[in-house]
């Protein structure tokens, strides 16, 4: 006769008894998600102190564009979050619409809807997959991708580039959206919210993912708040935080969708509000396509840059009304508004904000970006502490860092 | 309520901090002195009809190059919402040219604490009581702050770091790795020649 099984595996507790060591884990650690170094004081398998160290992919953004014009800091957003980078996009072209007083035709504003939530899908898809691998479920990955790839094929297909696209700009969007492009659009829309249920049942009631993130790093709603968590992290602690409702930009007032709330504030909370972000996404992108309005794809006052409506064969450098290029810089706008102004938007991490003062040249004077991943690093030794090793990585997992955006 | 309204409230309660406020573009900005701005966010926070529950952001602003007459060098920019209230406002706290120093506001929020860590490293703002001042994205021994404008957009000289790195890297090819480091592939393809 065999003995059972034990069920319940002790612990070790940390007493403050045992040898302290540290150990350092990343930079290049597969589960930190890019650059990230967080420096651990352990003892046993428990954490006593983190401290996160970012900063290895600091490229001085904010510089950089104190020494470029409006529409050539954009390029710059796409380098902040990568994964999401059309919400990043969109997000300063709000912010500088809003500070020199740009208008944006209503059809330009219902495209920039659509590419927003599908980089929303784009970024929670990948986001459960690494997360998963993170925890040990490979499968997910794998179908994860799968469908992040119709999405990637449909970026191209809508600007040519399927990871920096900077589409969105000052005043509008750059190309029109194509009939191909629509029809692929539903056809995915049709097939997507199954999918989502796919990867549902291949974790969602699973025992070893559910004892790896019920109850895992708890946060309270004061307490993310305090830290300044944005996103699904605030929102699966229970807080009505979403500024797609809060204040509405584009077409979001135009749309109706739900935010899901959690009231736990652990690691499945965050992860069911993700996974009920996703249909309510699909929901959006479904009545923007309903409801796109014709018209123009962008406003009068656009400044900087002047596209070519046709692209002719044949570009001969210096020969045509389109300068050397695709692209013709008009610099003579005047004159640029003066003052400051903060425009957030809630981007698939969180809350990104951008604070811009102009002091009336056609460069921003001054460009702060908030990023909602570098918030959510600095809150990672509140929530880590304390804990077990294996969950640190569950719980950066379950922030969703990308460190492109965290070291600006 | 309506952001001048909160203005004028935060006026009435401090009435010797407050220098000037605004409306740009919808939004209400509060140009105020350092000195109590702990205070100011606290009530702020906790009054219950303001209830500012949420610190957006917070960043630090060279004027040295604005147009703008009678600001000082530099300041401390506060973007504060209301989550229940769904009303926002910010304030812009003039901390002078020769070393500015503010009241840290990590004992109200303990997320400024790496917003404050990214101010002082970038703009050398520092903030009195913060527990751990440190830089955060720069290396610890990077001399200077970058955001300021008399900071150059491109510096002569290598940092330190930089230089040390590359001296290891060249004491490690000592030991038979290539000092241009760019020769496996070739030494490979030289090893199937000789075969």
């Amino acid at each position: 006769m065999t003995s059972p099984i034990k069920q319940t595996l002790e612990v070790p507790v940390a007493d403050g008894e045992g040898e302290r060591y540290s150990l350092r884990m990343g930079p290049q650690h597969p589960a930190t998600h890019g650059v990230l170094r967080v420096d651990l004081e352990l003892d046993g398998e428990t954490i006593i102190e983190c401290t996160p160290q970012v900063g290895y992919l600091h490229r001085g953004f904010e510089k950089l564009a104190e020494n470029r014009t409006y529409a050539q800091a954009l390029i710059l957003t796409d380098r902040l979050d990568y994964i999401a980078a059309m919400a990043n996009n969109v997000g300063y072209c709000l912010a500088v619409e809003k500070l020199l007083g740009i208008s944006v035709p209503l059809r330009a504003q219902y495209i920039r809807t659509v590419v927003c939530e599908m980089s929303r899908l784009c970024s929670h898809l990948l986001w459960l997959a690494t997360h998963a691998l993170d925890i040990g479920a490979m499968t997910v990955f794998l179908y994860c991708f799968r469908e992040r790839e119709i999405l990637l094929d449909l970026f191209e297909e809508l600007c040519g580039a399927r990871l920096t696209f900077s589409y969105p700009r000052i005043g509008g969007v750059r190309q029109d959206v194509t009939a191909y492009f629509i029809d692929e659009l539903q056809r995915f829309l049709d097939i997507f919210p199954s999918k989502v249920e796919e990867y549902e049942t291949l974790i969602d009631t699973n025992r070893i993912w559910l004892k790896r993130t019920v109850g895992v790093g708890k946060l309270s709603g004061e307490e993310a708040l305090a830290l300044g968590l944005t996103g699904a992290c605030l929102r699966g602690s229970g807080v009505d935080y979403d500024i797609r409702k809060h204040q509405p930009y584009d077409a979001y007032n135009q749309v109706e969708f739900e935010v899901p709330l959690g009231s736990d504030g652990d690691i499945y909370a965050r992860y069911r509000c993700r996974m009920e972000e996703m249909h309510q996404s699909v929901r959006i992108i479904q009545q923007c396509i309903d409801q796109l309005p014709p018209g123009p794809i962008i406003g009068p006052d656009a400044p900087d840059l002047v596209m070519p409506n046709k692209v002719p064969a044949r570009i001969e450098a210096g020969t045509n009304a389109y300068g050397t290029g695709l692209i013709r810089l008009v610099r003579d706008r005047n004159p640029y508004l003066t003052g400051d102004v903060y425009v957030a938007t809630e981007v698939p991490k969180g809350e990104l904000g951008f604070y811009f003062v102009s002091d009336g040249n056609n460069r921003p004077y001054r460009m702060h970006i908030r990023s909602p991943s570098f918030i959510h690093i600095g809150a990672l030794a509140a929530i880590a502490k304390g804990e077990l090793i294996a969950d640190l990585i569950a719980n950066i997992g379950s922030l969703d860092v990308v460190l492109g955006e965290s070291d600006r | 309520m309506e952001s001048m309204a909160i203005a004028d409230r935060l006026r009435a309660e401090f009435p010797g901090e407050i220098l000037q406020s605004y409306s740009n573009q919808g939004q209400t900005a509060v140009i105020v002195r350092p000195d109590r701005i702990v205070d100011m966010l606290r009530w702020l926070r906790d009054s219950d009809d303001l209830r500012m529950n949420h610190l957006r952001s917070l960043c630090g602003v060279d004027n040295a190059r604005r147009k703008d007459p009678g600001l000082s060098r530099f300041e401390v920019v506060y973007n504060l919402y209301s989550i229940p209230l769904r009303h926002e406002i910010r304030l812009r706290a003039e901390v002078g040219e020769k070393d500015p120093v503010i009241d840290s506001v990590v004992g109200l929020w303990a997320g400024a604490d790496w917003l404050e860590r990214e101010t002082y490293d970038l703009m050398g703002i520092r903030f009195n009581g913060h527990p751990n001042l440190q830089r955060v994205l720069l290396p610890e021994d990077w001399v200077g702050h970058p955001l300021r404008k008399d900071y150059p957009l491109k510096g002569k000289e290598e940092w330190a770091g930089m230089t040390e790195l590359l001296d290891k890297i060249k004491h490690l090819d000592t030991f038979g790795f290539d000092p241009e480091g760019h020769a496996h592939g070739q030494a490979i393809q030289n090893q199937e020649e000789d075969e």
